[in-house]
Parts: C-alpha cells; structure tokens; sequence
C-alpha cells in the first residue's frame, strides 16, 4: 500500500509517497541520493548502513520508511555544516581511522550518537558502543583511537566560554 | 635514506575527505537514464543437468526487459559462453548443467530489483540431478565423479602458461617440487612427525559487495564501471569473451569498499555486458550480501605434512595440499602454484618434496583470499615446527632461528633469497611478547601461554604494472596508474614516490583512477605488489620527465645535469638553492608558453626464470619476499574451552615504509581480520548447501574482538631494486596469526588444535581427550 509521509532529513522537512514495503535506506538512496547511507548485509547486522533516527543509530536497512513518520533523520550529510568536518570527521582523518571507507559514515554516527549518550565513555564504553558496526579492513585500534580523540575535542570545545 | 622529504613521512592519506564525508564516488552511486537492475535465479542443486526452462511468464511481466538463459548466451554469435583466469570454465550463466548451489542459471534485467526479483518467482526449471562430490580428498579419487569433463586453459596470464589441459580427472592444477632425497632422509631420521591440518571456506565480506554497471556510449563502445581490482585484466576477458575489439571497451573503476581478493578477475562483469548487449540500456547489478557468499571464497584446504628430524635439525619435509577450488577454477591453480612452492617454510632443509592439487569440488568457487593461500600453508608448517620444537624440548623462538634463511641462501625452489628479514621478524615477535621472561607455575582453570610463529610469502612474478606521469605547467602532476584504491592507501603512497622524485609538494600530485581509456596495463591491485610494481612504475615515468626538466635548466643556467636536484617546486644546482629555475620558469624555456604538459611512461615488468615442472626448482621464481611473524599470548578457560586473546604483536618485513603508519596499519588490519578466520569465521556446508550465507549467521571480527594488548612492528630490510627500498605490506600481518594462536593455546594447556577455526568446542574436546574423557556428541 502507498502512503504519504512527513518526515526531516538532515533538518529539512520532506513530504513523500512510500509503499509500505520501502526500507528508509531506500528512500534515503533512491529518492534522496544520500549515497553516505550503504547497504552491507541487508538484516541489520553490519552497520554501514547507520542513520540517526531521532538521534540514536539504526540500521536504515532494517526500518521501514513508513515507521520514520514525523522523526527526525540524521546522515553523514547533514552532521556537518557541509563547509567543514564535524570534529568527529577530523578525529576519524586525524587517527586515520578509515581505509576503503565504505563503513566510515557508520562509524562517524555511531560515535556521534554514543558522544552524545556518554559524554565521556570509557574505552569498554566505546567497544561496546561500537560493536554493531563492522569494519572490514579492521582498522579498529584507530577507530577506537578516533573515538577517544572527537571526545577529547568535543568537550574541550564545549568547555570553551561562550562570547 | 638521506635527505627524503615525502617517502618515509607518514602524510595523511590523499582521499581523506571524499571518505570521511560520505561523498566518495561508489558503482553504486551512479545513476543513468533508463537504467535496469539485475536478479539472478541460482541452482538450487550442487550438480544437476538442465532439462528445461519456463520463462514466458516472467518475460510478459510489466518492467522486465530481458529473461536471459546460459543457452541463449553460448547461441549469441561471436560470444564464448565461458570464462575464467585460468581456465575458461565459468559460465556467464549455467549452460546445460550447473555445477554448486548458488551457481548463476537465469538473469532478468528489470526497472527495478524488486520488478526484477519477482520475476524470479515466475520462471520453472527442470533439473536432472547428478552424483556431486564435496569432499577435496575424495574428489582426487579416480572413482569420484567429475565436476568437468575437461578442461580448457584461458592463457590470460603469462606465469598461469604452463597450465595444462586436461580431462577424467577433478584435479584442475597439480605442482611439484622436489630436492635432495626424501626417502633416504626419511629412512635415516631419528624421529618422524606426521600430521594433517585443515584451514575451513571462508568468506572475504568487503562491506561493498560486487557491483557493476554496463552501457553503451554514443559511438556503441562498451562502458564499464566496475567494484574490481582488476581493471585492466577486465577489459581482457571482455575483449576475448565477447570478440570486442579493446579500444571498444572502457573499464572504469571509482573507490572501492574493499577487496581482499574477492574483487580479482572478472566476476559480475561478462554477465552485465550481455544484458546490455541485449537490451541496448544501462545495466547495473549489486549483489545482495547472500549473493556474494554464493560468488567467491576462500579456499578450504587440508595439508598432510611429514618432517623428518636427524641429529635435532630438520632434514625432510614433505606436503600434500589439497585446494578445494569448488565448481569452477577461478585463480585456483596461481594459488597452488605460487603457495604450493613456500609448503616447506623459510628453513634450510636440504631433502624437500610438495605436491601440491588444486582440485574442482561442487562447491562455491574460491579464489585469492588476503594472502593468497600462504596464511593455509604457513597454519600447517608453523603448526607442526611448534610441534617438533616442543616435543624435542627445544625451545620454539631458537627451533625457527636456527633453520632460518640468512640473506643469499637457496629457498627450496633453489631461488637464493634476498632482502629476506626472516630472522629479525622472529627476534622482534618474541621481544614484543616477552618471549624469555620466565613463565610463573599456572594452577586454577584459566591458563595462560604464548605462542610465536612466522612464514613468508613471494610476491607474484613475473607481473607487469605500467604509469604514466604528466607535469603540469604549475609544478603540478597528475598520475594516471591502473592501480585500484581499495583501502590500501596507494593513492597516497604513489603520491609520495611521484613527489619525492619531482621535488614537488604530496598535495600537488593528482592521482587518476583506474580507466582503461587513460591508465596503462596493470596485472592487478593484489598479492602486495603495487607499492614495489606501481611504485616503481611512477617512479621511473617521474625520473624521465625530471631529466627533461634538468636538460632545460641545464642549458639555462649553464650547469651539469648531474649538479642538479629537484625540490620546493624548483629545480636547482645543488648546494646553491638560489642558482635554479621554478617548474613554471622551465616550461616557459621549453614550450614558450604556460598551458603545456609534460608527459612520460614507464613499465616495470620483473621476470621470474623458467620453473621446471618436474621439480619445481627455478633460479628465480620471485621477484621479492614477505617475512613475517606473529606473537600471541592467550588466556584459556579449561572449564570452556573459551579463549581470550590477551596480546597479539603483528610483524612484518615491508621493505623500506614508504608511509610507516599505514604499513603499521595495514599489518594491524591484515592480522585482526585472520584473528576472526582462526577464531571462528567458517563457511558450513551440508552436501553443498552454505548454511550460514549470511550475517546473521556468518560472524567476522568486530571492534571488540580486538585484543587489549595489539601492536604492529615494521621490519624495514630495503630491497635495493624496489622504489625507495620498499616491497609490500598489504598481507603480510595475515599470514602468521592462525599458528600463533595455536602454538600458545599448546603452550598453555598442552594440547592442539589442528582444525580451523579453533572454537571453544575444539579446545574443550581436545582438553577432554588429553584427560581421556569423553565429551558427548553433539
């Protein structure tokens, strides 16, 4: 069955038509070409496909479009003001914490939701947090390193007084 | 190295930002107009012969534009129905038989994947089944049945030329090596170890699965876009497959999420240019991840290995191994080959036999896996030489040392070895791990040892990878290299040769990507080659356009070419940085004006000398080598069986690092995925039936498998003929982990795993049997 939905992307209100099959990686790709968003596994085992759903991670693959009615959706696009990195984004170049890269934008969310869950997570914190999200080349010691460094500079930067 | 301002630095990599934010080009971003996708019908049987197909139903379905049957393919005038880099033995889809479960039988090219995936449900087969085999070992038996009746050699590949054909037999590839006298040595020896290891199909899960796109351009030439990490190879098997000529065909290839072998060859590409052929559209296929557990594995090996020892040194070793290379060959053979001849292990042992079989089974094809093969050999010599040390009460660090190649020693194909860092690999593996601290008496459940083990990899030879470099007018350049960036960093890692030797800034070097219209001939993106080969290649093309440069300056400020040097975007006399010319400067003495470019081509193309066939020996069979060594300390639960990986030190000889944190990186990454291949990653089959095909059920290692203690240490042993010294450090980190955990498993507790993956199942029966108690079955 078709049915019309509203919901924001990346801070944008969206009115679209979805059949009650679509997944919201489908739609986030095919209608909205936010090509960040990637299918892995199909059965929301792998992470690559990660969004933000009202904040907390998901995998697009396994939540159906219909379901994210009137929520807020985040992906890798719209985590930054497009004109410069997130300070997650320069933790990930800085520790070089990205080889082929098809799992980065899950990975950047994932740490982006778990920053703002546990300001200040402990290392286990941090494995646990990012166990749903599978990296191939396995550069996991500098995604962990990464991790580690964006929450060192996120809460510098919140520290700083505000002018 | 004196005085590098880019090669040895660890420069941020080239393709940070399109990565970081998402907005890397990916086949599976690009969209054309009226363009189909692709659903596969899959043999449901391990062997079956096709009576009949019904596909009228689906054809008249609304939105599919074409049915497609391996029959109709091999009727298509001009077109060979079958392909393959060593034998041409694959069909483009099932001709008149199929040959495993999953094996490709029907296509249908639709608007869309669910359009195309209902079709599906409407087409009928009639198979006849036929008698399968699945087991490596029974499948070399004469009575077996055959999985082809004969077989045809592709000659693709120049070091694959001695592949024979051959029929009435399963066994597709069959290597031997022999020197001194096995018999003899094995009929004087004081002890002899005899022992079979087994490394199960694995699946390589790059996080991209396979994914191609095929049109045709304006001028009806062949477009292809590709996730493969060999394009130009590609455009080979398109041209023979299809009687295209090669200028009628463009192999693209953007980023790719990952490789690890899975990506080599050809694989979705001839069946998406026939739907394009047909349909006059642009077709793109994206294998689901269950798809691509049907499309390509690791191989299943078993290694019978039996070593004689005489006076506490190692006289004799002889291997059998067994490669089940599943339905079709697929680059079977090159590993039989090309791991068949390190079976041995990097020792001076004087009396030396190996067969090694690449054998057809009705099992999922296998292919390259990170390592090519070398991580399943090296898990049966590294294990068994742990063994022997232990039971001789030789302590395990000094067994290895002592047999150790040293530098210009004959390997056993009689190849005198060089830039070989072996032994220090070993030395640094057990300082890392604390290799001589004493050992503290264990009492309780939970037991702790360590383990160390090394091996070696050749690179393939002979391979050829060719550049071209292009100076602009600014003091910029661009790098057109074949050279696929997977992950690898090769981007950054040609970017700092071709800046190194023009005396230019890393970021003002451009890398191309991969387009057979631009790039030249490169073998393939694998086996650790392209930093020696391509960065050799980029290399010398540089060094040409730099000696035109000097031939300008030289004549300009009246100087010797040889008192030049390049660097800061100048060119100048050497000790007088004022006395020299800018990039900009030089080409407005050459060309008279700014909009010009520099352009020149380089090949390195290293040989390998004739192997005879007989016996395997050849004065040169590689070009260079991967040392490599692994420590591991673990924590066993007697009560379980479970293990906890508590260290793991991964070591490697690269050569000189061109860039030491990504070579640091990749032996991390290398070996944390070959710690989830020997914990617990395993393909089951059930008379040819996968049944964990997917995620769910298929677990690889994740960030929290990655043990708490976990270091690489780069061995740098330049090789005076690669760029800079370097070699390759793509696999190295993968090939040595597997024994080391096995070797500290025995350590701890005394017994041993010979079967990967080493489960908590195995550890605990094994454990059970040392007291001599039974565990229930299943």
């Amino acid at each position: 069955m078709k049915r019309e939905i509203t919901l924001e992307i990346n801070r944008r209100e969206e009115t679209i038509t979805v059949e009650d099959a679509d997944t919201l990686l489908e739609v986030l790709r095919d209608r909205f070409k936010l090509w960040s968003v990637r299918e892995g596994c199909g059965v929301g085992a792998c992470g690559t496909c990660t969004v933000l759903l009202d904040g907390r991670p998901v995998s697009s693959c396994f939540v159906l479009a219909a379901r994210a009615a009137g929520r807020q959706i985040t992906t890798l696009e719209g985590l930054s003001d497009g004109q410069s990195l997130h300070g997650i984004q320069e933790a990930f170049v800085s520790e070089r914490a990205l080889q082929c890269a098809y799992c980065t934008p899950g990975f950047v969310l994932s740490v982006k939701a778990l920053l703002d869950e546990i300001p200040n997570p402990s290392d286990e914190e941090i494995r646990e947090y990012l166990s749903g999200n599978l990296c191939r080349c396995a550069g996991y010691a500098d995604i962990l390193r990464a991790a580690r460094l964006a929450q060192q500079r996120l809460s510098v930067k919140a520290e700083m007084p505000r002018k | 190295m004196a005085n590098l301002a880019v090669v040895g630095q660890s420069v941020y990599r080239k393709d940070a930002n399109p990565k970081v934010t998402g907005r890397a080009l990916h086949v599976g971003n690009i969209e054309m107009p009226g363009m189909l996708h692709v659903a596969v019908l899959r043999s449901p049987y391990p062997h079956a012969r096709i009576r009949r197909i019904e596909k009228s139903s689906a054809e008249r379905l609304d939105g599919v534009a074409a049915v497609l049957t391996g029959a109709e393919v091999a009727k298509m005038p001009g077109v060979d129905p079958y392909y393959g880099p060593a034998f041409r033995d694959q069909p483009i889809l099932a001709v008149d038989k199929v040959c495993y479960v999953g094996d490709p039988v029907v296509a249908v090219a639709a608007v869309d994947k669910r359009t195309a995936e209902d079709a599906l449900q409407l087409i009928e087969i009639d198979y006849e089944p036929l008698p399968a085999v699945f087991d490596v070992i029974e499948a070399v038996k004469r009575e077996s049945p055959l999985v082809h009746d004969r077989h045809r050699p592709a000659k693709a590949f120049a070091d694959l030329a001695h592949v024979k054909a051959g029929q009435q037999s399963n066994i597709c590839y069959h290597f031997k090596l022999r020197t001194g006298d096995v018999g003899k040595a094995f009929a004087e020896a004081d002890r002899v170890f005899e022992d079979t290891f087994s490394s199960p199909p694995a699946q390589h899960m790059p996080m991209e699965p396979h994914v191609t796109l095929v049109y045709l351009d304006e001028q009806e030439r062949l477009n292809i876009w590709t996730a493969s990490q060999s394009p130009s190879y590609v455009r080979t098997e398109l041209s023979n497959t299809f009687s295209i000529p090669m200028h009628h065909i463009r192999v693209r290839v953007p980023y790719i999420g990952g490789g690890y072998g899975a990506k080599l060859y050809a694989k979705l590409e001839p069946l998406v240019t026939v739907l394009a052929l047909i349909t006059k559209r642009p077709v793109r296929y994206a294998l689901t991840r269950e798809e691509e557990f049907l499309t390509i594995t690791k191989h299943k090996v078993i290694t019978k290995i039996k070593t004689a020892i005489k006076n506490g040194s190692i006289t004799a070793r002889k291997c059998e191994v067994f490669w089940d290379t599943g339905a079709y060959a697929e680059i079977g053979p090159r590993i039989g080959h090309k791991s068949g001849y390190t079976a041995a292990g990097p020792y001076r042992i004087p009396n030396v036999w190996i067969d090694s079989y690449c054998v057809y089974t009705n099992h999922v094809p296998a292919g390259a896996f990170r390592g090519f093969g070398v991580p399943q050999v090296i898990w049966a010599y590294d294990s068994q030489t742990d063994i022997i040390a232990r039971a001789m009460g030789e302590d395990p660090v000094e067994f290895r040392l002592k047999p150790a190649l040293e530098e210009g020693e004959p390997f056993a194909t009689g190849t005198l070895v060089r830039s070989f860092g072996i032994k220090e690999a070993i030395r640094q593996a057990a300082r890392a791990i604390e290799w001589s601290k004493p050992r503290p008496v264990q009492t309780g459940t939970k037991l702790r040892g360590k383990g160390i083990a090394a091996g070696v990899k050749a690179v393939l030879t002979p391979s050829i990878s060719g550049a071209i470099v292009i100076m602009n007018a600014d003091g910029t350049a661009n790098v057109l290299s074949s050279t696929v960036e997977m992950g690898q960093g090769s981007e950054t890692t040609m970017g700092q040769i071709v800046a190194e030797e023009l005396g230019i800034a890393f970021d003002q070097v451009h890398i191309v990507q991969p387009d057979t219209d631009v790039t030249p001939y490169d073998t393939i993106t694998a086996g650790s080659r392209s930093t020696y080969h391509m960065g050799n290649a980029v290399r010398m093309a540089a060094v040409k356009i730099k000696a035109e440069l000097f031939e300008v300056v030289a004549a300009k400020l009246e100087a010797h070419p040889d008192d030049l040097v390049a660097g800061g975007g100048r060119i100048f006399v050497r000790g007088m940085a004022e006395r020299g010319m800018t990039i900009s400067e030089i080409f407005l003495a050459k060309f008279g004006s700014l909009g010009t470019t520099l352009a020149a081509e380089a090949v390195c193309q290293p040989t390998a000398a004739h192997m005879d066939p007989e016996t395997g020996q050849s004065e040169k069979c590689t070009e260079y080598w991967f040392p490599s060594a692994t420590a591991a300390e673990v924590e066993v639960d007697t009560e379980t069986g479970q293990l906890k990986v508590l260290q793991l030190f991964s070591v490697g000889d690269t050569g000189t690092a061109i860039n030491p944190r990504h070579c640091e990186q990749q032996l991390l990454g290398a070996a944390i995925m070959h710690l989830g291949l020997t914990l617990f990653e395993e393909m089951i089959f059930d008379h040819g039936q996968l049944v964990n095909g997917s995620l769910l059920d298929y677990q690889v290692a994740s960030i929290k498998d990655m043990p708490e203690s976990f270091r690489s240490i780069v061995v740098e042993v330049p090789h005076e003929t690669g760029p800079f010294g370097a070699k390759g450090a793509g696999e190295t980190g993968a090939l040595t982990v597997a024994p080391a955990i096995a070797n500290a498993i025995q350590d701890a507790t005394g017994v041993r795993i010979r079967a990967l993956p080493i489960t908590p199942e195995k550890v605990l029966r094994a454990l059970a049997e040392k007291k001599g108690e039974a565990l229930p079955r299943d």
